[in-house]
């Protein structure tokens, strides 16, 4: 029966394919990370609006899961454009050449990576070795690894309160997670001697103890929904919760981000290259599919103009940090003459 | 004749315990039924409570000088002229007109920002309601931004410091000069019926994702309601018992527990990869919530068609009906109550349903309402899910608000299926 079941809507269904494969793409498709979801859609938006295109769909799918669909090859079938908020790897770039796909890169911003609370408490002032002691799995103590014996705050620093370690956070899938492990969890776990001496005799090794958050309930996952990040820390204000700036900037009445390494996670701050927990966000774009699938070209003029990614442009409004104006006149040159990125 | 039985003894202590065993298994039901109906209060109130307000709009009042030379530069005062006019200038020279002194760049976007990005196409709907307003000054209500709608809807304090108020204490002063004015009104949002999906709150309709909705769920039903009733009707009049057969029913029963995702695997890999059909399309979307629904309707189905005695088909061949006509005469329309009722509430499970959707690119950002089973669309639950994730403040109520559609929706469909089956349904 089930295989009748599945013939039958096979039948159907090929029958639709035949008519829908005549037909092709006229609106550009954009997948990728759940970070520049909300930059990408706003342009995809506005151009749909301003120009005669129709809107470009946008899909939310993680950096990987985006770049796993954009180089699966070139044709109707697969994505014109990926969003991601790390930057290419080399391994994925290698996929891309082998299917045909030569890409050209296209940086939009920054994103700060904030460590924030409830109101209701006080603001914290880390530096990258406390989150690093707070959230590693294993911490050296007198030379030697051992489980993360804090439990609270001021066990690490007596300038620290005195209230339980509770952080919550992204699941390994993220972008932001592995953009916070890179950036804060590695930068304090280099300023152990021990660390950075293993480091340099075994990069693997270092890795894996920075990379690794505890898992004895200090650091809990809570999703990819930032939103509930923030509603949990309102009914808790002894909790941290991580995640972009944009909801920082957003739930600013609420919450407030923790001063990390003396610097707060601010606009200016982040733009300045003054709050050190901040990434680049990029999006990618498949040649081949520039003229076989209307718009492309105009989409990624409309995403490099001032109105948009400038310093007043309706995407700081959204919680993009600009490039300096510098970079941006040069990717705008590279992004607009759909230069080739190799690696 | 005498009675040999024992007088009937009551012990007394056992009766207690008896009855005071029964009274406590009433108290645990009524309790379990108490703890179902105030969860069910509790999650209703805190839905309504945050979702009323999207329905309305905060408005601003804009009296505007709509030039002649600007909009209509030849006079041809053909529609489609003033459909092609920008109207941003002419509401931004209006705004400044209202509050006569703002200098600096800053300054005039956020005077700019207190109208909702879109606020100019208010202006242009006026105009081409009403194409003799070109060349006077009009009095226009365009919609605020979705900060100044929040403002006025109570979600962002006035009291709290500036620094940490989307509004500032410089727009604050603008508002309540234009309250003064009675110059803010409140509406009702018929653009959250009737636009797309958009990034701005203001803006954000849900006509997308409901469009997008009925074409799967009509899809689904084209497909699921025949090739469900047919199986159902094969396997239960028509097939031999045998092993083959048991084991066909294992394995819809078995379907019908199988987490929704795997069909969404199962789609992604033969609708998408296989057949190249296309991605985030109702069509898609539809075929794989159809077998998704077919385990429910196939075995509501075979239930349906169960109980309708025997002695219906008996009488029937008994006059000489053939078997097939004896079904389809006699059986099958006194089991259709029972097997629509299981359609709607398979059709209602699916109008629900975000995982399988997410393998087949169904939870994406699409503006434009589609058009065709073709063309890249989303559904409501997606669109509940999308407006959750969102960072803007506007977006909370939207997302309330459309659960309550949601809700309404499936409200609907189960009434229907209880009418049904009061209507229609015959006991023996």
């Amino acid at each position: 029966m089930i295989k009748k079941v599945l013939t039958a809507t096979a039948l159907a269904g090929m029958m639709m394919a035949v008519a829908g494969a005549a037909q092709a793409r006229d609106q550009i498709r954009i997948v990728g990370s759940s970070t520049v979801f909300p930059f990408s859609t706003t342009v995809a938006e506005t151009f749909g609006k301003t120009t005669g295109f129709k809107t470009p769909v946008v899909e939310s799918t993680g950096s990987g899961g985006g770049m796993k669909l954009f180089c699966a090859g070139v044709g109707v079938e697969h994505p014109d454009i990926t969003n991601a908020s790390r930057r290419i790897k080399a391994s994925e770039y290698e996929k891309c050449t082998k299917n045909g796909v030569s890409i050209t890169e296209v940086k939009i911003g920054f994103d700060g990576i904030v460590l924030a609370n409830s109101k209701q408490s006080d603001r914290l002032t880390l530096t990258k070795k406390q989150i690093f002691m707070a959230l590693a799995k294993q911490v050296p103590v007198d030379g030697k690894l051992i489980d993360n014996p804090y439990q609270k705050w001021s066990d690490i620093d007596s300038s620290l309160p005195n209230s339980k370690i509770e952080v919550l956070g992204p699941p390994p899938t993220s972008g932001t997670r592995d953009a916070f492990v890179e950036l804060a969890m590695e930068g304090g776990a280099k300023k152990f001697d021990q660390l950075k001496a293993l480091r340099k005799s075994d990069k693997k090794a270092f890795k894996a103890i920075a990379h690794t958050l505890r898992e004895d309930g200090a650091y809990v996952e809570a999703g990819e929904n930032d939103n509930l990040i923030i509603q949990k820390l309102e009914a808790n204000p002894q909790a941290l919760g991580i995640f972009g700036f944009s909801f920082l900037d957003q739930n600013a009445d609420k919450i407030q981000g923790s001063i990390v390494e003396g610097a707060e996670p601010t606009f200016e701050n982040i733009a300045a290259g003054d709050y050190g927990v901040s990434r680049s966000l990029y999006f990618y774009v498949k040649k081949e599919h520039v003229g076989s699938v209307p718009g492309i070209q105009e989409f990624v003029n409309a995403f490099t103009n001032e109105d948009a990614w400038g310093d007043e442009g309706y995407l700081a409004d959204k919680g993009l940090i600009p490039l300096p104006a510098a970079d941006r006149e040069q990717v705008k040159n590279s992004a607009r003459g759909l230069q080739s990125l190799s690696m | 004749m005498t009675d040999n039985t024992p007088p009937l003894k009551i012990n007394p202590t056992l009766l207690k315990r008896r009855n005071a065993a029964e009274k406590r298994f009433r108290f645990y039901g009524l309790a379990a039924v108490m703890t179902a109906v105030l969860v069910l209060c509790l999650l209703l109130t805190s839905i309504i409570s945050k979702g009323y307000t999207a329905f309305q709009q905060t408005y601003i009042l804009v009296d505007i000088r709509l030039d002649a030379e600007s909009i209509d530069p030849k006079g041809t005062k053909r529609v489609e002229d003033l459909a092609a006019a920008s109207y941003k200038g002419l509401l931004r020279n209006a705004l400044r007109e209202q509050f006569p002194g703002i200098e600096g760049r800053k300054a005039k976007r956020s005077l700019y920002g207190l109208v909702g990005s879109a606020a100019d196409f208010d202006v242009r709907d006026a105009v081409l309601d009403n194409p003799k307003l070109v060349g006077t000054t009009a009095t226009i209500a365009v919609k605020s931004s979705d900060d100044v709608d929040s403002f006025y809807k109570g979600y962002i304090p006035r009291d709290v410091p500036e620094s940490n108020r989307k509004i500032k204490d410089r727009e604050l002063a603008w508002l309540d000069t234009l309250a003064a004015d009675d110059r803010i009104v409140k509406k009702f949002n018929v653009d959250f019926f009737t636009n797309g999906d958009s990034r701005e709150p203001e803006e954000a309709g849900i006509l997308g994702a409901v469009v997008g909705s009925l074409y799967t769920l009509a899809i689904t039903l084209a497909l699921c309601f025949p090739i469900g009733v047919l199986t159902a009707i094969y396997l239960e009049e028509f097939a031999p018992t045998n092993k083959w057969t048991d084991l066909i029913e294992v394995n819809i029963n078995n379907l019908a527990a199988v987490p929704s995702i795997v069909f969404g695997l199962l789609g992604l890999a033969i609708f998408l990869n296989f057949m190249g059909l296309p991605r985030s399309a109702p069509i898609v979307g539809g075929m794989v919530l159809a077998l998704m629904t077919l385990p429910t309707i196939i075995i509501a189905s075979r239930a349906a068609l169960k109980a309708v005695p025997p002695s219906i088909r008996e009488a029937a061949l008994g006059i000489g009906a053939s078997r097939m006509q004896t079904v389809f005469h006699h059986v099958l329309p006194l089991a259709m109550p029972g097997i629509l009722t299981g359609t709607i509430l398979g059709m209602a499970q699916a109008l629900g349903e975000t995982a399988p959707l997410l393998m087949i690119g169904m939870v994406a950002f699409i503006a434009d309402i589609p058009g065709s089973m073709s063309d890249a669309a989303t559904v409501l639950p997606v669109q509940i899910y999308l407006w959750a994730d969102s960072p803007e403040r506007g977006f909370v109520e939207k997302t309330s608000a459309a659960i309550m559609i949601l809700l309404a929706f499936l409200v609907v469909m189960n009434a229907i299926a209880v009418i049904l089956r009061k209507r229609f349904e015959r006991r023996w």
